[in-house]
């Protein structure tokens, strides 16, 4: 019994927020209702694959082209964070050495990076990429670096007991004893990831969810910019989810 | 010439106010072959002892030599087991235990490593459990792993850190036996440094009890355990001779907590 209602009780939270929303749209004139929204854009839902144009293209298309460029741009940004937290975890040089550097880099909005990415690569792809990367790395360095910290005396004692050389000492304890954190710093790098991707979609016009976003806008189809918002949640919510899964895999050793 | 010679060695944490002497001038010497014990309550810097002693750390003040070389740093021909396993959790038994023979045998082939690491965990009667992993071990069974990681790298030197303490009475007592089995299986026995809790434990292994109180006082006077071996907990009880050093060293490790009354050596 209480189990059907946990499970129904979700459902009742998205009915009643669309009540809310159907109630607003009587009341601001441009917003437009859940069942417009619906009939406006069921092209693109029903037809997830078709293209019609650049930036008219079904929605599972348009979401493709945002995660492959959020892929890349977070693939980088980890490629680049990993290494940089077990440098700041394990040598305290390097930590006092950038730890100030780090909070200064870390509250800039991709907004602020997007031109600067543009300057320095000359194209919106690159230009996309480096905001990403440089925006989501943080919570990786972050995390990676907590979870060095936080590696037991015992773990180290056993290195040095059993004399395993400083590469090894990394390999099978240092890795393996962070791996969680560091999975908990992916997750939250992709969920950056994902706000960043929109961002400088709508900036550089560029194919995708964020670039139709926008171009929903200036053609004035609200009923599309809806859609597109919504897209952009459920998209984060399932990366969340999946990312969840990995890391309680790894928690679970 | 004495393996281990720890000669007047100190230690304290912290500074000022918070300054606690943990050492103050301790030297104990320990021949080849030798098992030797320290017993001496919580708290009383047995430990930290221990690890100055194995070179995972640096005294303030004094010299540990082992085989008339000063320590810098873990021994190569020396193993050590603590209370807490020191396990790694992601590693199977059988590799925690190959990853010491790797560390210690680096030019032995694969297989050849892990054949030996398999034989150890074999005499410890873990065979079958080669492949869990140290949470799907009991505490016992953890031990075991950690006793035949130490000995499958073939030391010279066994550090012992209260490696009993956390296991139940009966697991306790088996693996005690093991212990003396597998230390006197090689052509001479390993030399043994085990600290300890319980006088019990010491008479049943050691040829040597060092009492070692609290308060960084220098350590008490050793008695020599001259019992054949093996020994059982059994005849201890009833033995006259084991209890003459268990009153020995019972009374040394509670002088100093009455200092007025006077102690009886028996």
């Amino acid at each position: 019994m209480k189990r059907t209602a946990n499970l129904l009780l979700p459902f009742v939270g998205i009915a009643l927020a669309l009540l809310v929303w159907g109630g607003l749209s009587t009341m601001v004139t441009d917003l437009p209702s859940p069942l417009k929204t619906w009939e406006e854009s069921k092209v693109y839902i029903l037809k997830p694959l078709e293209k019609r144009g650049e930036m008219d293209q079904g929605i599972a298309l348009l979401a493709y082209y945002s995660l492959m460029r959020v892929a890349r741009g977070f693939l980088l940004g980890i490629a680049l964070a990993t290494p940089l937290g077990f440098i700041l975890g394990m040598s305290k040089t390097a930590m006092r050495m950038f730890d100030p550097i780090m909070q200064v880099l870390r509250p800039i909005s991709p907004l602020a990076w997007l031109p600067l990415g543009l300057i320095l690569f000359r194209k919106s792809e690159p230009a996309a990429l480096f905001a990403i990367a440089v925006c989501s790395m943080w919570p990786t360095v972050i995390n990676t670096m907590a979870g060095v910290r936080a590696i037991p005396q015992d773990y180290w004692n056993v290195a040095k007991v059993l004399r395993l050389s400083p590469l090894t000492t990394f390999a099978k304890i240092v890795v393996p004893a962070t791996l969680p954190y560091m999975f908990t710093g992916f997750r939250l790098s992709l969920g950056i990831a994902w706000l960043v991707i929109v961002a400088s979609e709508m900036l550089t016009g560029t194919p995708g969810v964020g670039g139709f976003l926008w171009q929903e806008y200036n053609s004035l189809i609200y009923a599309h910019i809806l859609h597109a918002i919504l897209t952009i949640g459920i998209v984060g919510f399932v990366l969340d989810r999946l990312m969840g899964i990995a890391e309680a895999r790894l928690r679970a050793i | 010439m004495a393996l281990i010679e720890v000669s007047g060695v100190s230690k304290s944490f912290g500074a000022g106010s918070n300054r606690r002497d943990v050492l103050t001038d301790v030297s104990l010497t320990i021949e080849r072959g030798e098992f030797v014990s320290i017993v001496g309550m919580m708290g009383c810097g047995k430990s930290t002892f221990l690890k100055i002693v194995v070179g995972l750390l640096a005294p303030d003040d004094g010299r540990v030599h082992i085989n008339g070389l000063r320590v810098r740093g873990v021994q190569p021909n020396a193993a050590i087991v603590f209370q807490n396993y020191s396990l790694l959790p992601w590693f199977s038994a059988l590799e925690n235990v190959r990853l010491a023979v790797s560390a210690a045998f680096p030019d032995w082939t694969k297989e050849r490593q892990r054949e030996q690491a398999s034989r150890h965990l074999e005499a410890v009667g873990l065979g079958k459990a080669l492949h869990r992993r140290p949470n799907q071990l009991s505490g016992g069974m953890r031990q075991r792993v950690a006793i035949a990681r130490a000995f499958a790298t073939e030391p010279e030197m066994l550090f012992l850190d209260e490696p009993f303490g956390a296991l139940d009475a009966l697991t306790r007592e088996s693996l005690q036996q093991e212990l003396v089995r597998l230390s006197s299986a090689g052509e001479r026995p390993v030399t043994t440094l085990m600290i300890t809790n319980s006088v019990e434990e010491a008479l049943l292994l050691s040829d040597r009890i060092v009492p070692m109180t609290r308060g960084a006082r220098p350590l008490g006077h050793p008695v020599r355990v001259e019992l054949r071996r093996p020994r059982t907990a059994g005849e201890l009880m009833h033995d006259d001779h084991a209890a003459h050093v268990r009153a020995h060293v019972v009374s040394s490790l509670t002088r100093d907590l009455k200092p007025t009354t006077k102690q009886q050596v028996a």
